[in-house]
């Protein structure tokens, strides 16, 4: 039984988080995201889950790192000064192979910035999760729907490859509302890893969560072992949508509500008889490489439509290596394109 | 020499703690952390709280904790020790979390971690070692540095109008609604030793029962970067740093 009900993206991956099993969420309160703390602290007392209000971005990730250490689905969200100050936390979760759900609704920065909608946490989300050498595994939804979705798909990622998963939206995605379906809440899975800590009941032997390695070939293993993961990450869960035109002369690369705009204009140039197709990353990290690898051969040109100013092109520009001109187009600290600025810049282009 | 006999008859006194492991503890001579670590092990053995238990080691000369307690562990960034122990506790309320903290740890950069948890009425016990340094980056200004204390970064002694006065972290944190337990002890010698003992046990106690929050600050030595031997350590704890920080019990709970 699934039922259709009107959500902001905010409420949509709360609610989607919910039903997948989370049920402890721990964050401090920041603009475009309130929405989501305040959903959760609404609706976890429903299923017996705990909303636990932090002191600071610094402790959420901390109150993160301690629930995930015993097993539990459990989530954080914040928008980008928040996620600057989770940096420590995602290390040390990367370093102690635990999972973890973080959303991050960007606003324009850098510093304080604004609310307005922004993708100018580019390379913090794909390449951040602090010091040392790791990272997230990062999704971008780009409808209200996927918001909900990716919620649920994040926490098993986040199991199975026992690091932070980071969805990215944001101040658009985040309060823009519509229809979404809704599945059944689900119980949370039994919490039966082989590393969870609570105590070594039933005189199984203890367990220890660490990141801290003095004998460096161990650290150096650790670190091939993530990079492992990342490597599967990269079979199994690499992620894109195409839309558009078969036969295009350029194709566009965008991805979260850039990629919506992207959409919009793709129709338009059709009735104008311009053939144009898009390529929108869902997984950031892992990058979906092929599909620019591949129309690259057999396009005239990668136009890349970001809200920053120029962060996602430079993974655009690896992946088409060199073999077809890749533009930009960006607006940047929380000025959004319009389909008429993108239709305009686009010609000038061609 | 006692025959095998003997040996059989004799009762035990004395033993390593079931709490603690075979592994040998890597303080310098004259450290209290040891004590410290033996006193939390007989504390949860005698109560039965082995297997329950988790310990949240941070950064500090303890960092090791993980290794010396035979318990499950959790390493902590430095200073979110209280921030990770709430974690823990909130998704396994039946688990025994205590965080082993130092001065550096709790009173610099986890200060607000260790306000809030103890603000919230969190049920989890620390165990706060103030040796009056940053013993394991090298004998550092602690913000508990005592008055004129020669340190790596105070060469002059600490003067007041550069780096304040002392952080007294007990009397901050007596005024906290959801404390339940709440002492300053220290381990100079055997009196000292089994108050302090005492103090951890009803700090545990006040886990067990669900009565909030708990800390025991123990007054520790750091011969090495106080540039002490161990005895002098021990009598510079009774003269001065006892003189800045008072032994008190400052709050306790009707169970
Ligand atoms: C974020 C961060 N900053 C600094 C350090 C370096 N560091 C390690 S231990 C320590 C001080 C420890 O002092 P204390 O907590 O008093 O413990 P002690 O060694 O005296 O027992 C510092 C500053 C660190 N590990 N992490
Ligand atoms: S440096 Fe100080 S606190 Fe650290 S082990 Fe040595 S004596 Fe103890
Ligand atoms: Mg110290």
């Amino acid at each position: 039984m699934s039922k259709r009900v009107m959500m902001t993206g905010n409420e949509a991956v709360a609610e989607g988080a919910i039903a997948a099993g989370c049920r402890y969420f721990f964050g401090y309160p920041i603009t475009p995201q309130n929405a989501i703390p305040q959903y959760m602290a609404e609706h976890l007392a429903e299923v017996g889950g705990v909303y636990l209000q932090a002191e600071s971005e610094l402790a959420s990730i901390n109150l993160v790192y301690g629930a995930a250490a015993t097993g539990a689905y459990v989530m954080t969200s914040s928008s980008s000064p928040g996620i600057s100050l989770m940096q420590e936390g995602l290390s040390y979760m990367l370093g102690s192979e635990l999972p973890c759900v973080v959303v991050n609704m960007v606003r324009g920065g850098p510093g304080l910035g604004n609310i307005g909608a922004a993708q100018s946490d580019y390379w913090l989300a794909t390449r951040g999760a602090g010091h040392g050498d790791g990272r997230c595994l990062t999704f971008a939804p780009h409808r209200v729907q996927e918001m909900y979705d990716w919620a649920a798909e994040a926490f098993p990622i986040a199991q199975k490859y026992r690091c932070p998963v980071m969805i990215l939206g944001d101040g658009l995605l985040a309060n823009m509302a519509e229809p979404v379906r809704l599945r059944e809440r689900q119980e949370p899975p039994p919490r039966d890893q082989d590393w969870a800590i609570g105590g070594r009941r039933n005189g199984r032997p203890r367990r220890i969560v660490n990141s801290l390695w003095t004998d460096v070939p161990v650290m150096e293993a650790l670190n091939i072992r993530i990079q492992e993961r990342f490597e599967q990450a990269a079979e199994n869960e690499t992620r894109w949508e195409e839309y558009g035109n078969d036969d295009p002369t350029f194709v566009f690369a965008a991805y979260g509500i850039s990629a919506r705009i992207c959409k919009t204009v793709i129709d338009r140039l059709a009735e104008e008889g311009i053939r144009a197709r898009l390529i929108r990353p869902v997984s950031l990290f892992p990058f979906p490489h092929k599909p620019f690898a591949e129309w690259a051969q057999r396009v005239e040109r990668i136009v890349c439509v970001e809200l920053s100013m120029g962060q996602f092109v430079e993974d655009v520009r690896l992946a088409v290596a060199g073999e077809c001109p890749v533009d930009l187009i960006w607006r940047t600290g929380g000025v959004v394109l319009t389909p008429e600025e993108v239709m305009a810049r686009v010609k000038e282009l061609l | 020499m006692p025959d095998a006999q003997d040996l059989a008859d004799a009762e035990v006194v004395y033993r390593r703690p079931a709490a603690l492991t075979e592994v040998q503890m890597r303080y310098c001579p004259g450290c209290t952390h040891g004590t410290a670590h033996r006193l939390v092990a007989e504390v949860l053995e005698e109560l039965d709280l082995i297997d329950r238990t988790v310990i949240v080691v941070t950064v500090g000369c303890s960092v090791y904790a993980d290794k010396y307690f035979n318990v499950d562990a959790v390493q902590a960034a430095h200073g979110r020790g209280p921030a990770v122990a709430t974690g823990i506790k909130r998704s396994s309320p039946e688990s025994i979390v205590f965080t082993y903290q130092g001065d550096g740890d709790l009173a610099a950069i986890g200060l607000s971690e260790v306000i809030h948890t103890a603000q919230r009425g969190e049920s989890i016990t620390v165990i706060f070692i103030n040796n009056a340094v940053f013993g394991m980056t090298r004998g550092q200004m602690a913000p508990t540095t005592l008055v004129g204390q020669k340190t790596t970064t105070t060469p002059r002694g600490r003067d007041p109008q550069i780096a304040g006065m002392p952080m007294m972290v007990c009397e901050l944190l007596a005024s906290i609604a959801g404390v339940a337990y709440l002492a300053r002890e220290t381990m100079i010698d055997p009196k000292t030793v089994r108050n302090a003992k005492r103090s951890i046990k009803k700090a545990f106690q006040a886990q067990v029962d669900g009565a909030g929050f708990s800390l025991v600050e123990l007054i520790s030595t750091c011969p090495v970067w106080w540039y002490k031997r161990p005895l002098e350590a021990i009598a510079w704890i009774r003269e001065e740093m006892l003189e800045q920080y008072p032994l008190q019990v400052f709050v306790e709970y009707e169970a």
